[in-house]
């Protein structure tokens, strides 16, 4: 190695001690203390291994088990859902299956339905916390963005779907699953409170913004609930891709008679 | 129950003006034969067609100058080039590559952000000017709100080597004289001036171009969004012809552990 100052990888997370054999070879990987390849690889569950990533501490069993519902809830969207339908589009065309988590991700990091509405929820929540005055007050005059950026404003209250009628049953039942195992008070006031602020919103609660109550118990950040959103809506897009890779493209909806091209 | 969703008048039903595909037949952008009416463009005025419905070799030579000399440094050391060297040493696709460094360059210290801040804040400097405000207020306001003003400042170095080369090709083309590039280099001044001592940076120079042919932030963002594609390529094409795995190898020294060094026992 070279003797002047050696530029390095600062990180609070993560040690490593080297092979006897090979410095570029990991011997022992701790994981916020933990032995992740002597211990946790024996002892921890995948759901308490991903918490202990984003958190650096183990979870509470209360923890683990919102964290457990939630990524069920999330890990399949279903075929119509837009990241989903943006994975299968790689899929018939026979396209990498990289290429079809990445259009999975793409997609689903918007502001409708995907991680970015999941960020700005989490902000809604660390402004308002359990007060239905600053929900109304917040849903009823967003903020506005000073200057521009690269994410369009957002278009509705972050949380709900603009689209929607009534609250569907998935986003109720998940919704009163999470306040009932994970103990969390903002889940537990979301779902007592639901109806008003879907009356603030305009429009149900979807969701994203249960998720973002139950990363809120969970003590996320915006940014790692973000993060986390993406990464555990994967599955379904990973397998809603490969089954239309087998079915092909002449199996999957083109919208033959749906495209009208105006002058 | 009566059903009365807001997609029911959109299944199967996209209208658009923007273009299509009518198999076997032709295509149409913007309501133009792509085989008759836009045959003879050159990529840059087809994208710029495109995306901006402006048709401008003019703005399409510039925009493609800027391409050049400001946006596709081929280091793989630069953050976006260096998601392609990653990929091309780890045996990735080119795609792929590119799609990751596409996907990057929307960073906050370069590429997209401050190219389409900083158009925004000549457009917004332009209109406070109009209302009588002076530069030193609105500098100062934007400062005190954001910390920092789009376009000024660079990581690493404080100057900018972009600036001149891309001035002397504006010109060349009978750009280079308008109001917005006036003011950017009039924001440059007194930032050069003043105790934060920001530089002006390729982004400024390119957004007051531009907006002085018409191009609002919206219209640079998406013209912009590939332009870093000619310096990542390179890197990946670098990587994937040397030994596999050997780009900046890192030894396991080269993690800085901060926190606790004490092994903690996970509880079952």
């Amino acid at each position: 190695m070279p003797k002047e100052f050696v530029e390095t990888i600062e990180t609070k997370n993560w040690r490593e001690t080297p092979e006897p054999d090979n410095p570029f070879a990991a011997a022992n990987c701790y994981c916020c203390g933990y032995d992740v390849y002597d211990d946790l690889l024996k002892n921890a569950s995948y759901i308490d291994y991903l918490y202990l990533l984003f958190k650096q501490q183990q979870p509470t069993s209360e923890q683990s088990a919102l964290l457990q519902g939630l990524a069920i809830a999330l890990a399949n969207p279903g075929p119509r859902d837009h990241s989903v339908r943006a994975a299968m589009s790689a899929g018939v065309g026979g396209s990498t299956h990289a290429s079809a988590m990445i259009a999975a991700i793409a997609v689903g990091a918007g502001n409708l339905g995907g991680s970015r509405e999941v960020f700005h929820a989490l902000e809604y929540w660390q402004q308002c916390q359990n007060s239905l005055e600053a929900w109304e007050q917040l849903i009823k005059q967003p903020p506005e963005l000073g200057r521009e950026d690269i994410w369009l404003p957002m278009e509705h209250a972050p949380g709900f779907d603009p689209n929607g009628v009534s609250c569907p049953t998935p986003v109720k039942q998940t919704l009163a699953h999470l306040a009932d195992i994970g103990k969390g008070t903002h889940l537990q006031w979301l779902n007592a409170n639901r109806a008003a602020l879907e009356a603030y919103a305009e429009c149900p609660l979807a969701f994203s913004g249960v998720a973002a109550a139950a990363l809120y118990d969970l003590e996320f950040l915006p940014e790692q609930a973000e993060m986390l959103f993406l990464l555990l809506r994967l599955p379904g897009a990973a397998v809603h891709s490969l089954e239309q890779e087998k079915l092909g493209w002449r199996k999957y909806p083109f919208f033959a008679n749906g495209f009208k091209l105006n002058p | 129950m009566p059903v009365h969703s807001k997609f029911e008048k959109f299944e199967d039903n996209w209208q658009t003006s923007m273009g299509g595909w009518f198999p076997g037949e032709t295509v149409v952008l913007r309501g133009k034969d792509v085989f008759k009416d836009l045959n003879n463009s050159s990529w840059m005025e087809y994208l710029l067609f495109a995306s901006t419905g402006k048709e401008s070799p003019k703005i399409a030579r510039l925009m493609e100058g800027m391409w050049v000399i400001c946006t596709s440094f081929p280091d793989p050391r630069i953050w976006n080039n260096r998601v392609s060297a990653l990929a091309g040493t780890a045996r990735s696709t080119g795609a792929l590559a590119a799609a990751a460094s596409v996907a990057v360059t929307e960073a906050t210290i370069y590429g997209l952000k401050p190219i389409k801040g900083a158009t925004d804040f000549l457009y917004r400097a332009d209109k406070r000017l109009a209302k009588g405000e002076t530069l030193e207020q609105i500098i100062r306001a934007e400062l005190k709100q954001y910390r920092s003003v789009y376009g000024y400042g660079r990581p690493l170095v404080t100057a900018d080597e972009r600036v001149e080369p891309m001035m002397e090709f504006a010109r060349s083309i009978g750009c280079g004289e308008g109001k917005y590039i006036k003011l950017a280099f009039d924001v440059a001044e007194y930032l050069a001036a003043s105790r934060f001592k920001y530089q002006i940076n390729i982004a400024a120079v390119c957004a007051g171009l531009l907006a002085d042919e018409g191009l609002s932030p919206m219209d640079f963002y998406h013209m912009a969004t590939l332009a870093f594609t000619a310096g990542s390529m390179p890197c990946f094409i670098d990587a994937s012809n040397q030994q596999e795995g050997c780009f900046f190898p890192l030894r396991t020294s080269r993690l800085n552990f901060t926190g606790d060094e004490t092994v903690k026992h996970w509880r079952v």
